[in-house]
């Protein structure tokens, strides 16, 4: 063999691998939404939506779980959002280039990455342990502490798209920054913004090691928030590991309710924001 | 944006509305601000609170704590070895298994893939991450764990069993769950977030750079190891951390493949614990004040171990940005 041979030979065998790398990421995904699909069709039905999760070997659905899911994760991103949106904009517009904004910037990095269990412990001290009990509005909270450093980041990012020119024109016409934001640069980047909110949303309805010690899980229906509150995260937890048959077909159907749901806010998500970007670039 | 110009609004004479405008302009700055702050607080708290209540297990056990395996809550006896151990045999396991996988990936997607396959595939790996952990953790128990018993654990066992040294690491009863098996499904998690970082490092390579390579007659494999990797190295170093931070955290899908055995196994088939296992798995039962302790402080090690990695891993991807820019 030439040694020319042996180059392109060693070209194709390694841009075969990377082949086949994509391929086996890809065979993942789709292995295991079909164990999803064929686990979780078989359970789904009308009283999948209109019951009560059951106790052992008796029918039932997971109507207080699939309530207070959407309740704690609507209660989080209500309380995480805003905050994470002004602080976005505090890194975007007035903090864009100071110290105290680059502090910040990192340590948004670090609770980006944190252990959502550690974020849970703190919850647990924070408020747990206060209030004597496990409560809805605990796991309410948890889940925001989740949800506030993903809208910080797209918010910054979604500002820094807004073209200089839009502000600049607007300060020329003498107005004061706060104007220029609220009247101008948010609803420039409002999509954007949204799109960030429906990632946060997605991001923290799967969470489910904060939920484990905060909002625990109730057995009936509740709509205390000051009380513990089902969820269907920690439902699938307890059910998937029981020995009961039709706890077990329960955790499946929930686990497939919440993988889509996430699917298809992830896919609207993107594709929001591909066609924004498909507009400047 | 400048702070507001007070001259300005003087120019305009001091009129009812321009104060008006000046208090919302206040408001509006120390709103984001506070929010700003609140982001900083929470740094501060998550780190305060899981101090606190990690300190009657410190000051209890003392060092002790960080060198001893045994956990038995009967005695009231707890060392955080066992969990430190599988917190981080499992990430590395999950590491060497995702790494290649991902560059793999990441060269495909800005290297070789058609323009109309590279969104699609793009997206279709960035939705492996948005999949809950919890569905890691089904999928891992319930259809993973079986497979590798049957077919992969006693493969290796028989192949890799009676080598000298590594056999160690291979021997023992196939139990399907175990730090294997964690290992694998951290790695299928993680393999989105590795590859994302990588794939954006390639893709800031100027192309005149490649283009060289090519000119002189590289293969385009020559160009991606001899050009392509050498300008991204401490950027994929960075975004190999920031895999390894997840998979340090990771919480639910360990737990339902773990095994949840609080002791060091000299095989990677055995059953074992990570850090974030335990606490999942006995946070909410722990009764006792010692018991409570000991696990938020595992907590705290977690997160000082994560904190770390992250940090160290932002901290690479900002000269990789820095980089970029002084080159522009």
């Amino acid at each position: 063999m030439t040694r020319r041979t042996v180059r392109r030979l060693v070209n194709y065998l390694a841009l075969g691998l990377s082949g086949v790398a994509t391929a086996v990421g890809l065979f993942f995904l789709f292995a295991i939404l079909w164990t999803l699909l064929r686990n979780g069709l078989a359970g789904m039905s009308f009283s999948l939506f209109t019951e009560m999760t059951p106790p052992p070997g008796s029918s039932g659905g997971l109507l207080n779980a699939i309530y207070g899911s959407v309740v704690m994760t609507l209660v989080g991103i209500l309380i995480g959002g805003p905050i994470g949106m002004l602080a976005g904009t505090y890194l975007a517009e007035y903090g864009r280039a100071s110290r105290l904004s680059a502090v910040i910037r990192f340590v948004n990095d670090v609770l980006l990455s944190a252990p959502s269990i550690i974020i849970g412990l703190f919850v647990y001290e924070l408020l747990v342990i206060r209030m004597g009990h496990f409560s809805a509005i605990a796991g309410a909270v948890a889940l925001a502490i989740i949800a506030m450093p993903v809208t910080v980041r797209t918010t910054e990012d979604m500002l820094n798209l807004v073209p200089q020119g839009m502000k600049d024109a607007s300060t020329a016409m003498g107005a004061y920054p706060w104007r220029t934001i609220t009247s101008v640069i948010y609803p420039a980047a409002r999509s954007g913004i949204v799109t960030g909110l429906l990632l946060a949303v997605a991001r923290i309805s799967g969470e489910t090691a904060p939920l484990l010690f905060t909002a625990l899980n109730n057995q009936f229906w509740s709509t205390k928030l000051t009380a513990p509150m089902a969820n269907l995260p920690v439902v699938i937890y307890q059910f998937a590991l029981s020995p009961y048959p039709n706890w077990q077909k329960l955790a499946w159907s929930g686990a497939l309710l919440i993988t889509l749901s996430i699917l298809v806010l992830s896919i609207t998500a993107r594709v929001v924001v591909s066609s924004l970007q498909g507009g400047r670039r | 944006m400048g702070r507001p110009r007070m001259n300005a609004a003087q120019g305009a004479g001091p009129s009812r509305y321009a104060a008006a405008q000046r208090l919302r302009e206040a408001l509006f700055r120390n709103a984001t601000l506070t929010a700003a702050l609140i982001v900083l607080a929470l740094l501060g708290g998550v780190t305060v609170s899981l101090l606190v209540g990690a300190w009657p297990a410190f000051s209890h056990f003392k060092l002790a704590f960080l060198t001893r395996e045994i956990w038995n809550p009967v005695t009231d006896e707890y060392g955080a070895l066992a969990p430190v151990y599988g917190t981080l045999v499992t990430s590395v396991l999950a590491l060497l298994l995702a790494i290649p996988v991902s560059f793999g990936i990441a060269i495909f997607l800005t290297e070789l893939a058609p323009v109309w396959l590279k969104r699609p595939v793009g997206v279709a790996v960035e939705l492996l991450a948005a999949v809950p952990s919890i569905i890691y953790g089904i999928w891992g128990l319930f259809v993973l764990a079986p497979i590798l018993q049957q077919y992969v654990q006693p493969w290796l066992i028989e192949w890799l069993g009676p080598l000298p040294l590594v056999g160690r690491l291979f021997q023992g009863p196939p139990y399907g769950i175990g730090v294997l098996t964690s290992g694998f499904v951290l790695a299928i998690m993680i393999i989105p977030f590795i590859s994302a970082v990588m794939r954006d490092v390639f893709e800031t390579v100027p192309d005149v750079l490649k283009e060289s390579g090519y000119g002189l007659g590289a293969t385009t494999w020559e160009v991606i190891w001899q050009v392509i990797v050498p300008h991204s190295r401490t950027g994929m170093i960075g975004g190999v951390m920031l895999g390894l931070g997840r998979a340090l955290g990771e919480t639910m899908a360990v737990t339902f493949v773990i095994g949840n055995a609080h002791r060091i196994g000299s095989s990677l088939l055995a059953p074992g614990t990570t850090i974030s296992a335990s606490i999942a798995n006995e946070f909410a039962e722990a009764v006792g004040d010692l018991y409570t302790s000991s696990l938020i402080a595992l907590g705290a090690l977690l997160f000082l171990i994560t904190f770390s990695v992250i940090a160290a891993a932002r901290f690479m991807l900002l000269r990789m940005d820095r980089r970029a820019m002084s080159a522009v």
